[in-house]
């Protein structure tokens, strides 16, 4: 792929730098990948010959979106996504670095698929990745990968992608031995055995459509096993994606007593709620399950408070062979790199969250728990930079996606907002026409 | 010679695919043709020509005798050509999806087809790929709309009314769609509808039904006008809804003792097939109070009633 390696100066802009708390009105200067400078009126006069000048016209410019948590198919599921489609959709939602999960066959829990995964998104794909691998080997929950090796090969955190580990020695194991390396664990908090047969959040919605429900307690039972055992070890934790009021409180609680405790929510979590499945609608079959309306509200103040650190896409592709299935039988998953952002702007729109706020929980925040170099408009800094327009309206058509997969919930969604351009390493890779 | 029903309903759906939708007016529409319909199948000419050139599919993804023999027979009375899918041989369990048969079977031009399928919602996905019309004959533990007619039915012609009647629903709640059926239907026609079960068969979420609900026999049979006893499946018996089938019966089977809580002229229900000596007694199950084998023989006639019903709305019908 060709790209533009002139310097790029995006003039009138709204620059929000989360990890500054900066918003301010004026320019941004990019050369030789990275940021030069962030200042009221660099202007024309001040830029090196041959800068490409972008009028931002007041939009917003802010630090490209780390995206913490990604299903890709590949290696082993390529019809589903691949790295290269993943990074097209990421680019088009203003993600400039996807953070892979290890859910993939072979499974990352080897320093050489680690390497296999950034040699080949070097080489497809328009983002960076990062790749979190296996806690454990085979993702069987049983014996833990080795951690040290793969921190070394790149691998930015680890976990045991859409699976919990029931065991918790393992568990307790894993956080003491991670210490050691200050690696980051991230779980998925569902007790497996309590989920069982269920496909939706456990009520009176799920009785009706006669479909087995999953109780919020296998969550928060989960969720507090492991931060008594992160009060036990001082290993760094973080919950992966979180749904309901009762987690939030345990959160708290462990984040009160100091704990090295952080956690995440997806995106469809607090934008969408348990009575958008419908009747039946497979696309909004997601792990853990869409919640109630109160749970959604209580993870939107959250996020206002900062309670919750990360949003993330939850990104899971799945094509119509395993989704135009009677409900009970079809896929967990929805696609959502490219429509983050998007949904995210819903609740600042809606006065719920400030901007500055929402793109902190997208950029900063996940660059300094991962320990990446990105999520600042710092001066020196690479240049992973989006120009967002957070007004403009428009209607999502599933088939304009980029992912090789539609399975949106958010097909036919009114949107208010949109990345314009996406800039990765200083080079524009998007730019919304 | 040939009986023209007197009734002229015709339901407003294209699809009958649960009770949930209905209003009061389409179901006692469907149960006053179906009254016409019993007269019909008590004679030695039972054979209408209302469905006749009419192709009816019955796809069971899951076994079934009763329903699937009773709608056979309901298609055949109204003279409708009727094809039986046998799905243990079929390619279905070569790994074909239900839409790809539904596809398949679309393309031969039925005009009807009756679906049961161990999933909730199945139906009403393959109904949603297909250009004919589509009865629900059981989805997972979502609904089972002909057996909740059938019941109302088989109540409305032994107490004349079901509205104001007490009906105590007892057994496995949470995996029934006959139970979901019923609870709207009977909530619809203005009965007073009770759950009885042991709490780990009672969905979350039950009380906001409209119904009351109870853990106790006792309490949940006493003036009871209807005792509709449900279906436990084997696999749930021991240990892992309800710790044994011994335990389940002491507590929850219907015999003469828990029967004896009811109203004197109260009258007992099965969606059959029964499991005797677990949820009921074979002296109640065949006893005078019983109704069972009167749900079969309306069970027919409900789902002639349904046939005719949806078939009134066909192109040159």
């Amino acid at each position: 792929m060709l790209f533009d390696r002139r310097p790029i100066l995006l003039a009138n802009a709204r620059i929000i730098d989360p990890s500054r708390e900066l918003d301010f009105a004026g320019d941004l200067l990019i050369a030789d990948g990275l940021i030069r400078d962030a200042k009221r009126g660099i202007g024309a006069a001040g830029v090196p010959e041959g800068t490409e000048i972008v009028d931002c016209r007041g939009n917003v410019v802010a630090p490209g979106l780390i995206d913490m948590r990604a299903f890709v198919g590949e290696p082993g599921g390529e019809h589903r996504e691949t790295l290269s489609s993943a990074s097209q959709a990421a680019a088009a939602g203003g993600v400039t670095t996807i953070i892979s999960q290890p859910d993939t066959t072979p499974v990352v829990d080897d320093p050489a698929v680690v390497d296999f995964v950034q040699r080949r998104a070097r080489d497809t794909a328009i983002v960076h990745v990062h790749p979190m691998a296996a806690l454990t080997k085979g993702l069987k929950g049983e014996e833990m990968s080795e951690i040290g090796l793969l921190k070394a090969a790149g691998a930015v955190a680890f976990t045991d992608g859409a699976r919990s580990i029931v065991n918790a020695q393992v568990m307790r194991r894993a956080l003491t031995y991670a210490r050691d390396f200050e690696a980051l664990i991230v779980h998925h908090t569902e007790d497996p055995n309590l989920v069982g047969e269920g496909v939706m959040n456990e009520g009176e919605f799920a009785a009706r459509l006669g479909l087995m429900g999953v109780p919020k307690a296998a969550e928060t039972i989960m969720l507090e096993r492991d931060l008594r055992l992160v009060a036990l070890t001082g290993g760094r934790y973080h919950a992966a994606s979180l749904t309901c009021a009762e987690s939030l409180e345990v959160l708290r609680r462990a984040k009160d007593a100091g704990l090295p405790v952080t956690a995440s929510a997806s995106i469809n979590h607090l934008t969408l709620n348990e009575i958008d499945v419908g009747h039946y609608r497979t696309f909004f079959k997601l792990s853990p399950p869409l919640r109630a309306e109160d749970d959604r509200k209580a993870l939107v103040t959250a996020l206002a408070e900062g309670l919750i650190d990360v949003v993330m896409s939850d990104h899971n592709p799945q094509d119509v062979e395993v989704k135009r299935l009677p409900f009970a039988e079809a896929a967990f998953g929805a696609v959502g790199i490219e429509t983050m952002l998007a949904a995210g702007l819903r609740l600042v729109h809606s006065g719920e969250v400030k901007l500055a706020t929402l793109l902190k929980a997208m950029s900063s925040r996940p660059a300094e728990l991962l320990g990446l170099p990105g999520g600042t408009l710092r001066p020196g800094a690479p240049a992973d930079v989006i120009v967002i327009d957070p007004d403009v309206p428009w209607v999502l058509d599933r088939n304009e996606l980029k992912s090789k997969c539609r399975n949106t919930p958010f097909d036919e969604a009114r949107m208010q907002g949109r990345v314009l351009r996406t800039i990765v390493a200083g080079r524009t890779v998007y730019e919304y026409v | 010679m040939n009986i023209v029903p007197k009734s002229s309903f015709v339901l407003g759906h294209r699809h009958l695919l649960g009770i949930e939708g209905l209003s009061r007016s389409d179901i006692i529409g469907l149960l006053d043709l179906a009254e016409e319909f019993v007269e019909l199948n008590r004679q030695i000419e039972k054979k209408s020509t209302s469905l006749r050139g009419r192709t009816l599919i019955n796809l069971f993804f899951e076994a079934s005798t009763r329903t699937q023999a009773s709608f056979e027979l309901a298609g055949k009375r109204l003279g409708a050509d009727v094809m039986n899918m046998a799905v243990g041989s079929s390619s279905i369990r070569k790994g074909e999806t239900l839409i790809d048969t539904a596809v398949t079977l679309n393309a031969m031009h039925p005009d009807i087809i009756v679906v049961r399928h161990y999933a909730s919602g199945a139906v009403e996905l393959l109904a949603q790929k297909v250009d004919c019309s589509v009865i629900n004959a059981g989805d997972g533990s979502h609904e089972h709309p002909t057996q909740a007619l059938l019941d109302a039915l088989t109540i409305r012609r032994r107490k004349g009314n079901i509205e104001r009647l007490v009906v105590a629903i007892c057994g496995d709640i949470l995996h029934s769609r006959v139970a979901r059926s019923n609870i709207i239907l009977l909530n619809t026609l203005g009965a007073r509808v009770r759950v009885v079960a042991p709490s780990t068969l009672l969905p979350p979420g039950i009380e906001r039904f409209g119904v009351e609900v109870t853990r106790d026999m006792r309490e949940g049979l006493a003036g009871a006008d209807i005792i509709m006893m449900l279906r436990l499946q084997r696999e749930r018996m021991n240990g892992s809804f309800v710790p044994s089938t011994q335990e389940y019966f002491y507590y929850y089977g219907l015999d003469q003792k828990k029967l004896g809580y009811a109203k004197p002229d109260a009258l007992v229900m099965h969606p059959g097939p029964m499991n005797r000596g677990v949820e009921i007694d074979s002296i109640v199950a065949d006893g005078a109070q019983s109704l069972i084998r009167e749900q079969v023989e309306m069970g027919v006639a409900v789902r002639m009633a349904v046939l005719e019903a949806l078939s009134r709305n066909f192109p040159n019908a």
